[in-house]
């Protein structure tokens, strides 16, 4: 049957399709619509066989339970995006040392550009550091049926596979034909090899050479996948080297066949005896297009001939940074820009603003009052919606970094003589990496007024569960925080005094403050009004 | 058949329903499509585009390459302007003639009028008022749109119209009844200033 899916939703139904057990994520934009796509599955159908579909407080205790899964027999996908990875990375990296038991599949969703991200970081280095072979689709249909084959693979492995896409590809829809033979949901088993899960240094040594050892298979394997493939051409001087979407943008600059030799990786470890096929043609140049960082790029300077000049994001024949697209493809093949008009100077940008009625909004509102009072504070903030404060008219806020570090920065801050010394956080980001931060505080009874603006859900990615939703109080209080100063507000415009005197009353104590202003998000308020009229 | 098209909007205008549609246009018609949409962090009251791609031959790129875009629909003047460096020589612009002003800068309207007729093919039109016109609410004013490209898209009117009906059909007869007027507004506008 053919359907129009988004990357993202073309993967999710693969993994339904290979019979999966469960799906753990943590949201983030490119990589949401994975996670959200099978929990709509699962509620459309309720006789369907049950998939674990909950949201997970980050991406390291999805990682975790997905492992868990594993060991249980059960096939488990992971979704994050790419700086979920860094989350993730000590569950990830340790994950080919236990090995697996089901099938494991790590989705990372890279974001070059950084539509929605804080850096382009690439997962393939990932898969490599960790020597997890790594999958990389070039269209939906690809992905549909790579994820089906990664589940195989690792379960014949007892190896994870992280399949690596980009932006473009998670969020683009396009034809996708799906299988019919359907797989069911797997049995229980215990893993045959137990020692191997108890990472002790004299069972790691063991299983560290056993992993280094089967690299060879994963690069045999790789070399026999038929998407791994080397595509001859008429001019034997040149070859381009192409992965995931930057293949179809070079295929679009030459819709009747590229002139010279292609050779397209699929999956990594990239196959040597591929690349020697590629050197055997007598080039004497390579073009390499990826999405992403220079891997392909400075990893085959050490497989072919030195006097085989390597050209790619380092030498300039393209970009150094952000994704790729059909035009520095184009102009990278020396093709002639296609005619167009000029760009119309008339346009002024449109950033992205908090909504109308947002409680952010009120929250920033207060707090740029109070923060004003003093000579020297500093806003210490966070990952979420709340990021654009500091954007005009707000531009309340000093840092952002990654996902907790408000808290943690404001009281290296404090500690460092800061006063005042602020942290706004996301209730979501908050339970995501927060708490540990705030003990950090309790325990030295840091000096920092930290305001956790609870708007009930994870906002930016679209209004998902948020984890701490209701104990938000009682976490803070369970890790020492002094209940006389955890504080509650309803950001709205007509409480603005008792929320600015809050604020000021906090500041003026000298320990760990909280203050949480409460009140949901328009966005899903709105959804949630819809769905009552219903 | 190709039809490299871009859809402009701002963030809530609706521009990925003319998308649903076009898709569901397409693939009745056996064709293929591409389609990449904007989410996240880029949607927050900023200005939103999705790249649909619809051909007879297999589509490589997700993105459509600089100058090559047959259409451009935007649901508002200036985001029209936006991506006009992207449009091919013949291409069309079709545009709702309503600004969406919500930053302070905003350039005069009369001025981006005036640099949209400055272009060869730009058709421009109220879509909320045609919309109120046909009995349609607000919301209708994407298929308004919509209607106006019809008879540069190489598609039917009647083959569009039954893939609203399709797309609404969940939304009950009346919805649909509602979207295939605004649709009809649209089309016999541009028809009219042919």
């Amino acid at each position: 049957m053919k359907l129009l899916l988004l990357g993202d939703e073309a993967i999710a139904l693969a993994a339904i399709h290979s019979g999966i057990s469960g799906v753990y994520a943590y949201p983030g934009t490119p990589s949401t619509e994975i996670t959200e796509y099978i929990q709509n599955r699962q509620k459309a159908d309720p006789a369907s066989e049950r998939i674990f579909c909950k949201w997970c407080t980050n991406e390291k205790t999805a990682m975790e339970a997905a492992l868990g899964m594993s060991y249980m027999g059960k096939r488990a996908l992971v979704c994050m995006k790419h700086v979920g990875m860094n989350v993730a990375a000590d569950a990830f990296v340790n994950s080919a040392m236990t090995g697996t038991n089901g099938g494991l599949v790590v989705v990372a969703a890279d974001d070059p550009s950084m539509h929605s991200s804080q850096n382009e970081q690439d997962s393939r280095f990932y898969g490599k550091f960790a020597m997890i072979p790594v999958f990389e689709p070039s269209s939906q249909q690809e992905a549909y049926d790579m994820v089906r084959d990664a589940f195989e693979f690792s379960e014949k492995r007892r190896i994870p596979v992280l399949l690596r896409i980009t932006t473009r590809m998670a969020h683009s829809r396009a034809e996708v034909e799906a299988r019919e033979d359907v797989l069911a949901q797997k049995p229980i088993s215990y893993p045959e090899n137990p020692r191997q899960w108890v990472l002790l240094p004299a069972n790691s040594k063991v299983r560290n050479e056993q992993l280094i050892k089967d690299q060879v298979d994963f690069e045999n394997d790789a070399l026999n996948d038929p998407r791994n493939k080397f595509i001859p051409g008429e001019d034997k001087s040149l070859a381009i080297v192409t992965c995931g979407i930057a293949y179809n943008y070079l295929m679009e600059n030459f819709p009747d066949g590229v002139p010279c030799g292609v050779l397209k990786i699929s999956r990594y470890p990239i196959p040597r005896k591929l690349v020697k096929t590629m050197e055997a043609e007598g080039i004497n140049r390579v073009i390499v297009m990826e999405e992403g960082q220079p891997l392909i790029e400075e990893m085959i300077k050490g497989m072919i001939s030195s006097d085989i000049q390597v050209d790619g994001r380092l030498t300039g024949a393209l970009p150094r940074t952000g994704e790729l697209s059909p035009d520095c493809v184009r102009a990278a093949v020396r093709l002639a820009p296609h005619k167009t008009f000029p760009k119309d100077d008339i346009v002024v940008p449109k950033p992205p603003a908090l909504c109308q009625g947002c409680g952010h909004r009120d929250m920033y509102a207060a707090l740029n009052e109070v923060a004003a009072e003093y000579e020297h504070s500093r806003v210490f903030s966070d990952i979420g919606c709340y990021t654009l404060g500091a954007l005009p008219p707000f531009r309340a806020i000093h840092t952002t970094v990654d996902m907790g570090a408000s808290i943690t920065m404001a009281k290296g801050a404090a500690d460092a003589g800061q006063f005042p010394s602020f942290a706004v956080i996301g209730d979501s980001t908050f339970t995501h990496s927060g708490i540990t931060g705030l003990l950090d505080c309790v325990n030295s009874n840091a000096n920092v007024v930290i305001i956790i603006s609870d708007n009930l859900t994870t906002g930016m990615t679209g209004g998902q569960d948020s984890a701490g939703t209701g104990k938000l109080e009682s976490i803070c209080a369970g890790v020492g925080v002094d209940p006389a100063h955890i504080r509650i507000v309803v950001p709205l415009p007509k409480n603005m005094e008792e929320i600015k005197n809050t604020i000021r009353e906090e500041v003026e104590y000298k320990g760990v403050s909280v203050v949480i202003p409460r009140r949901e998000c328009i966005q899903t308020f709105k959804r949630h009004a819809k769905e009552k009229k219903k | 058949m190709k039809q490299d098209i871009i859809l402009a909007g701002v963030g809530g205008q609706g521009i990925l329903s003319i998308a649903t549609v076009l898709g569901e246009a397409a693939l009745t018609g056996g064709l293929h499509i591409k389609q990449a949409e904007v989410h996240g962090m880029s949607q927050r009251g900023g200005d939103v585009q999705s790249n649909l791609r619809i051909s007879s031959e297999p589509i490589h790129s997700d993105l459509i390459p600089f100058g090559q875009v047959d259409m451009i629909m935007s649901l508002e003047p200036m985001e029209a302007l936006r991506y006009v460096q992207e449009l091919s020589e013949n291409g069309w612009i079709v545009t709702s003639s309503i600004p969406f002003v919500n930053i302070n800068n905003y350039p005069d309207k009369e001025e981006i009028y005036k640099h949209l007729n400055s272009l060869p093919h730009v058709v421009m039109l109220d879509v909320e008022e045609l919309a109120k016109e046909a009995g349609a609410p607000a919301q209708a004013s994407n298929i308004v749109l919509l209607g106006a490209a019809i008879p540069m898209l190489g598609f039917s009117f009647e083959t569009v119209r039954d893939a609203v009906a399709k797309v609404f059909a969940r939304k009950g007869e009346e919805v649909v009844a509602k979207n295939i007027a605004a649709l009809e507004a649209g089309y016999k506008h541009s028809i009219s200033k042919q």
